[in-house]
């Protein structure tokens, strides 16, 4: 099993509902985040292109958070998800430098926090709060171990990227482009 | 004094954490990927032992010092006894913690500018050379004085030698480290960098050490000043920038 | 007589002192329900949002101590498909909001002479109301009484006022945003679009976007169609002197010169009819005047579009050729916030012929038919007959329109030219006039010529500081409201019930206007003790029920006619003529062009830039900027700069500068620059609703500018009044202006 995110840079019109359904359905504190939305805009007037991507940890297959981590609170489950066990974690930060997506941040109450790919709705069987609540429905989430899977179905018809590909972290967040 | 700077670090170290209550999940696992489970483990066990071993000293120092515990009179019996074997240790552990911070920011892949094998020795090599430059400093023996400063030209050399390679590495690396580098080469940090870390903390005491090894008269804590402040900032520099280069945005 | 009446500044008076778990959301452990599973002690309960006029329909969850966890979309209902906006998603910031008022609020002077609210009783808060309107009423009669509403509080509202005998009632969303529009596609197709527009978008082929940036204004329904759209292979153009985010997702983008819009247009018609594109076989049969549009736009070729436009040729007939290809699933946009350059309802009329050219009226992948359940109304005695009503705040002006011109009813406020004053007394509910209305000093003139003003709010906006008596209404999670009865492809009920008790001392809307009709001797009008009656009265009416609808919060009702023409049968377009009216004979007769033409707009002078402004995806009006959740994801807007510009004026990204318009005004706070290329370089762009001057509002005081204290010029359509806002020009001021001394 490899859950994995893929996202639809052609219909996310950045309008960061994905970013408020994490931070409700996760109590993330006010002035924090754990999905976040960018904006690259390339060209000059007028030819130009506009990208928004809805971004958030990569649940990299070689997640240099993981290997960083000198307690294991940073550690991997099914499907390659990446957590973080708060009360692992000493807060010593050496996940949030070494991760090249800056998908970790400093809880307010001293562990490290990031995106879990909602693990607690996938075992029930929903879907993370940010694809469940995105409008355009730009946001779809499987398994690409599963053929039939709607996210292995994107990664074959459509043309995609990842983010830092360079890093070597084997990103596991997909934008169709 | 070795034992209470490694203190004093592991209590910034300690301050640093913003779980501080969760520290001694650092004690129960053994991470061998992980650089901060090597670091927190070393500093675990060369922290005793730099204990005992500067207390088998303190009676050559006080020699009116007496233990009060029966165990301690033996262990430091013990202590004595093994202080060959027991200096290996601490010598290969501290070659641990010397290339630690640097082992530590390299396995950072997220930072362009740390994520290089280079920088293990390079810091090994600059803490190694700010040692020499403190014994250079602190030892009242002519002799010694002049080996350290001797090994410490030796250090200087190789990190000259390392700096320039690293920037040879990146230059010829991916696009991040040459942006990366180029921090160095034109930006920001190029003076701080080239000016106080390379001239006045390595190029300069270089040359009044061997002014010195000539006979000249140069008090010995110019250069080793030098040598410290440079290796502090060398140490900022690199933190800094390290955190200022990146993959995205 | 008479006395200035000075703007107060509330404080203290806020909601901050009430136990109501502090400015963070900590919502409940284990709560993870996006979705129908009910989890252990937590409930759902039915509701349509209020954040905005889309209205969709949504679940609110809340645990067995009765704190609300979140709102869901319900799957169901066909303005959001069980999706909320991420507006929809943060409404409970609106509930939780530190910053509401709690408590009725009564202008008073102290012992040292200032003008300062004070607390009061709903008793004697709503007593001064009924006192003042009667006293009003006595020397002035009813209809000298002015209600601005907006929303779904304003449905009362205009309940209380017509059984009370004034029918003097506007809403700024009319000639400040949507109206010429309505006007223009009414006088085209014989009905105008209303909320939400029937636009066919999940079908088309061609999505064409006139100043429309859909995906930055969150109209729900229609973002998730165009992004269906998208999914099916449709071609979007945008016309847009700004990058949108519309733009970027574009088959093509016409960076237009502002103000230039019809010029376009005709040009397009132009092309289509040139080059025998139109759909002929659907102008034969459904429209009227097609010879005379045939030789009106002879003229107008794309060559000649292209000096005024700026947009060239090629792109004009590239564009026209697109959309005759996709005919008739094609849609030109006709916008929602149409209120540009005073000659709206013919850039609305253009929108519409160019519909019509391309037949997508009642077609497939166009506009459908919308279709509205015959709810019937709760049997309230007839309303009696005001001797006037808004009309007669027009005189001879603005002959088509048809609804409440709000800057009439300003107009009508201010004694002037010899002219007594009309209106003497105003209630606004749900609408923050500073902000949704233009021209600042003039409504400042109107307040100060009143002899009364009540304002209805949930939070202390603006216009509450003039205001003689404040009346807190709670949140549209703590009250019924009328039941959202919104055309759609299938007609359709949605309910909104309480979930929560009113936090502090504030009342729903229905509530009020009861207590206030009843003071009023008006009791015939408020026969319930609860709100709830009239709606189960309704349901059971169409053979549901209250109950019914508080377990489904939206029911979809069967439609009566065909969602598309049915083309064996012809129709029956409902104009005077019976078809589409190419030709506006009813426009000519009031000596207004019967065809669009285009008429040149004033320009930037050198070193002003037009000042466009538009939405955040996360923003509603000024209404959301201190919504602690939203102001999270966006807490202060940015002056869009071309590069160009900015490098003339030495700017850098980040820089905070102020603005001043053609008139000297000069923004209240600085703002941010932001250095982009997608933005031409006439113009500057900001989003509307920031620079909030209220201190009471915590989070959102000071934070950006606000794009309406700088739209000081207006410029009215003759046709029906709407209020053109975007001749207005502003200059860059890189250090703080030295403020005059405020008296």
């Amino acid at each position: 099993m490899r859950y994995a995110m893929a996202i639809d840079t052609k219909k996310c019109v950045g309008c960061s509902d994905c970013v408020i359904a994490c931070q409700i359905e996760n109590e993330v504190p006010v002035g924090y985040c754990r999905d976040w939305v960018t904006e690259t805009v390339h060209g000059s007037y007028p030819m130009l292109e506009l990208e928004l991507r809805s971004e958030r940890c990569n649940h990299c297959d070689n997640p240099p958070c993981v290997r960083c981590c000198p307690t294991g609170a940073s550690h991997v489950v099914e499907g390659g998800v990446v957590l973080v066990t708060p009360n692992k974690c000493i807060g010593c930060g050496a996940c949030i430098e070494s991760c090249p997506y800056e998908a970790r941040y400093s809880h307010p109450d001293g562990h490290v926090d990031k995106c879990t790919f909602c693990i607690h709705r996938i075992r029930k069987g929903l879907q993370p709060a940010c694809v469940a609540v995105c409008p355009t429905r730009c946001m779809y989430f499987g398994d690409l171990d599963d053929p039939s899977s709607e996210v292995s179905e994107m990664l074959r018809t459509r043309k995609y990227k990842v983010l830092a590909p360079e890093a070597g972290t084997k990103p596991q967040v997909y934008y169709l482009v | 004094m070795a034992p209470f700077l490694l203190v004093l670090g592991l209590f910034f170290l300690f301050l640093d954490l913003k779980h501080k209550l969760f520290f001694w999940r650092l004690y129960t696992t053994i991470r061998l990927e992980s650089p901060m489970s090597w670091g927190a483990w070393v500093l675990m066990v060369i922290t005793p032992l730099s204990f005992l071993w500067s207390a088998s000293y303190l009676k050559e120092l006080v020699p009116t010092w007496r233990w009060r515990w029966k165990f301690l009179e033996r262990l430091e019996g013990l202590v004595i006894r093994y202080r060959t074997p027991i200096a290996w240790v601490m010598i290969l552990y501290s070659l641990i913690l010397g290339i630690y911070t640097g082992i530590l920011l390299s396995a950072f892949n997220a930072r362009p500018l740390w994520n290089t094998a280079l920088l293990g020795p390079l810091f090994l090599v600059s803490g190694l050379s700010t040692g020499a430059a403190t014994i250079m400093w602190m030892s009242k023996i002519h002799l010694e004085r002049r080996l350290f400063t001797r090994i410490d030209l030796i250090l200087i050399g190789i990190e000259l030698f390392l700096i320039i390679h690293l920037f040879m590495g990146f230059l010829a690396g991916p696009e991040v480290q040459i942006e990366a580098a180029s921090l160095f080469l034109n930006g920001r940090y190029a003076l701080p960098f080239w000016g106080l870390v390379v001239v006045m903390g390595m190029v300069l005491p270089f040359f009044l050490e061997v002014l010195e090894l000539r006979g000249k008269k140069i008090p010995a804590a110019i250069p080793a000043i030098l040598i410290l402040a440079g290796g502090l900032i060398f140490r900022i520099i690199m933190v800094e920038a390290g955190e200022a280069t990146r993959y995205l945005y | 007589m008479k006395t200035r009446r000075d703007f107060i500044k509330i404080t203290g008076l806020g909601l901050a002192g009430l136990a109501i778990g502090g400015g963070t959301f900590k919502f409940l452990q284990g709560s993870s329900l996006w979705d129908s599973v009910l989890g252990e002690g937590i409930t759902r309960l039915p509701t349509y949002c209020e954040v905005c006029f889309w209205k969709c329909a949504g679940w609110v969850y809340k645990d067995e101590r009765g704190k609300l966890l979140k709102v869901i979309g319900n799957e169901i209902d066909p303005h959001c498909t069980g999706r909320l906006c991420p507006r929809g998603t943060g409404g409970l910031g609106m509930y939780y909001d530190t910053d509401r008022l709690s408590t009725p609020l009564i202008r008073t002077t102290n012992a040292e002479g200032k003008q300062v609210f004070r607390k009061a009783s709903w008793e004697e808060a709503l007593q001064l109301v009924a006192d003042k309107m009667k006293q009003v009423s006595d020397q002035h009669g009813p209809e000298s009484v002015a209600l601005f509403n907006h929303g779904s509080s304003g449905d009362f509202f205009e309940h209380l006022f017509k059984a009370y005998g004034s029918q003097t009632i506007a809403a700024p969303s009319y000639a400040q945003c949507r109206g010429p529009r309505d006007v223009g596609f009414k006088a085209t197709f014989g009905s105008a679009l209303g909320s939400p527009e029937p636009l066919d978008i999940r079908d088309t082929r061609c999505l064409v976007l006139i100043g429309s940036h859909l995906g930055e204004n969150m109209h729900n329904g229609q973002v998730q169609e165009m992004s269906e759209a998208i999914d099916k292979g449709a071609d979007i153009i945008t016309v847009d002197p700004r990058f949108s985010t519309a733009a970027s997702k574009s088959k093509f983008w016409l960076p237009i010169k502002p103000a230039t819009d019809i010029a376009l247009l005709l040009a397009w018609m132009n092309v289509l009819i040139g080059e025998d594109l139109y759909d002929k076989a659907y102008i034969e049969k459904y429209a009227n005047g097609f010879e005379r549009l045939k030789h009106h736009v002879r003229r107008f070729t794309p060559e000649w579009a292209y000096g005024i436009t700026t947009i060239k040729p090629a792109e004009i007939r590239a564009t026209a050729r697109l959309m005759a290809s996709a005919a008739p699933a094609v849609i030109v946009h006709p916008g929602r916030h149409v209120t540009w350059y005073g000659d709206d309802t013919q850039r609305s009329r253009a929108i519409a012929i160019l519909n019509a050219l391309l037949g997508s009226w009642g077609r497939r992948g166009g506009i459908y038919f919308k279709e509205t359940l015959p709810l019937p109304k709760y049997p309230y005695p007839d309303y009696p007959t005001p001797a006037w009503d808004w009309k007669e705040t027009l005189g001879d002006r603005y002959p088509f329109a048809d609804s409440g011109v709000s800057n009439a009813l300003v107009d009508a406020t201010i004694p002037e030219n010899g002219r007594k004053a009309r209106i003497k007394a105003w209630v606004v509910t749900g609408t923050n006039l500073p902000a949704s209305m233009p021209d600042k000093p003039r409504l400042e003139q109107a307040i100060n010529a009143l002899d009364f003003l009540a304002v209805v709010d949930t939070m202390p906006m603006e216009i509450t500081g003039y205001a003689d008596v404040i009346l807190p209404e709670c949140t549209y999670l703590e009250r019924y409201d009328e039941i959202r009865n919104a055309p759609h492809r299938e007609p359709n009920l949605a309910i909104r019930m309480p979930v929560a008790e009113p936090l502090g001392d504030s009342k729903p809307s229905w509530w009020i206007t009861k207590q206030l009709g009843e003071k009023l001797g008006l009791g015939a009008w408020f026969p319930y003790r609860d709100y709830s009656e009239v709606l189960d009265w309704q349901l059971k009416q169409v053979g549901s029920s209250l109950d019914e609808l508080q377990k489904v919060g939206v029911k979809k009702f069967e439609r009566n006619g065909p969602l598309y023409m049915n083309e064996d049968q012809g129709y029956v377009f409902p104009t005077p003529s019976g078809k589409i009216e190419l030709y506006a004979a009813a426009f000519e007769q009031s000596g207004f062009d019967p065809l669009p033409n285009y008429t040149a707009h004033p320009e930037p002078g050198e070193g002003y830039y037009r000042l466009i402004y538009g939405r955040a995806p996360m923003h509603t009006f000024s209404r959301t900027a201190n919504n602690a959740l939203l102001a999270d994801l966006m807490d202060e807007n940015d002056v869009w700069v071309n590069p160009k510009v900015a490098g003339i004026w030495g700017l850098e990204n980040g820089q905070m500068v102020w603005l001043k318009n053609q008139d000297g005004v000069v923004s209240t706070f600085p703002i941010k620059v932001r250095i982009t290329e997608r933005i031409r370089w006439d113009s500057v762009y900001m989003v509307h609703g920031f620079g909030q001057t209220q201190k009471e509002l915590t989070r959102a005081y000071g934070k950006g500018a606000s794009d309406s204290e700088l739209i000081t010029r207006t410029m009215v359509d003759p046709i029906m009044g709407a209020t053109g806002l975007r001749g207005n020009f502003v200059t860059f001021l890189l250090d703080e202006p030295v403020k005059a001394f405020e008296s």
